[in-house]
């Protein structure tokens, strides 16, 4: 699964670590339902940090388009609220 | 900003040598709050900074995107038949549009950051110019009441220092000019310059 985080940058994401990107995406639902700032923050954060640590960045000559679409770091509670409601970013 | 600092510094300094302590704290709690300033651009110049390099980074990226999706064209043009071609071309564009417009967004932000400092610049220029404020330590980011006194505590101790030290070396300066006087060698500067003054103004009267 190809995940690009705004702003950053694209990183391939095995199959293996989707349902702990997905856990994360939900608790960041979550976050953002109950206005939670400090736990959203906290949350997306280690989001962020799954992503590049667990990911594989993709290089710059390749050209594939993303299946999520990660908001930029310093995205901020307000913003994050209309990407993280639902399902949120990954479907489950 | 920083000349400001400096001229704050020598008028401190003049006040306290006329014994004025009054004027000299005064000066001494504006140079605080100037350097506090000076240290929050010092931040907002590293954050601009790092920007920048972050958007060249980007356009050097996008640039290799593109060159990329120029050469893959021609190649999958050579190889596919059209209805093919045209599919894998189109993926291809997916990918550089994407990029684009990540590069598009990162542009957007760091402008909208760009101008809200500037806004917040002008704003705080103006209404300083104005005269709005009368503890410019009162402006924090967003700080609250506590955070506030917190900095006015460490902002009194900072000039209840600089105050002590200037006492100190206006002190050792004018020393041996006291001891051949009234000989009270361990009182202060201050002290020491209007007792001066008193002597010459005595001084005067009697002539």
């Amino acid at each position: 699964m190809i995940v690009r985080i705004s702003t950053e940058g694209q990183y391939e994401i095995s199959d293996s670590d989707t349902a702990e990107l997905n856990e994360l995406d939900n608790e960041a639902v979550a976050s953002c339902e109950s206005s939670d700032e400090a736990h959203f923050h906290e949350v997306f954060a280690r989001l962020l940090a799954m992503v590049r640590t667990k990911g594989t960045p993709v290089a710059d000559d390749e050209l594939v388009g993303s299946d999520i679409i990660l908001p930029p770091p310093d995205v901020s509670l307000e913003e994050a609220k209309s990407e993280f409601q639902g399902e949120g970013l990954i479907p489950g | 900003m920083q000349q400001q600092v400096v001229k704050l510094d020598t008028q401190a300094r003049q006040a306290l040598a006329a014994g004025q302590e009054d004027l000299a704290r005064t000066a001494l709690e504006r140079k605080n709050v100037l350097q506090t300033d000076l240290q929050g651009l010092d931040t907002q110049i590293a954050q601009l900074e790092q920007q920048q390099e972050q958007m060249t980074a980007s356009e050097q990226k996008l640039r290799t995107k593109i060159e990329q999706f120029r050469s893959k064209k021609e190649v999958i043009k050579a190889q596919y038949s059209a209805a093919e071609a045209q599919v894998r071309i189109s993926e291809a564009a997916t990918g550089v549009g994407e990029e684009m417009a990540d590069v598009g967004l990162a542009m957007q932000r760091a402008l909208d950051k760009t101008e809200d400092m500037k806004a917040r610049a002008d704003a705080v220029g103006e209404l300083e110019a104005s005269g709005t404020f009368e503890d410019l330590t009162a402006l924090g980011s967003g700080d609250d009441d506590i955070d506030r006194q917190l900095k006015q505590l460490s902002s009194t101790s900072e000039v209840d220092a600089d105050l002590a030290k200037m006492k100190a070396e206006l002190g050792t300066g004018s020393a041996p000019k006291g001891e051949l006087g009234s000989g009270g060698g361990e009182s202060a500067a201050p002290a020491d310059a209007a007792g001066a003054g008193e002597q010459a103004g005595s001084t005067e009267g009697q002539i």
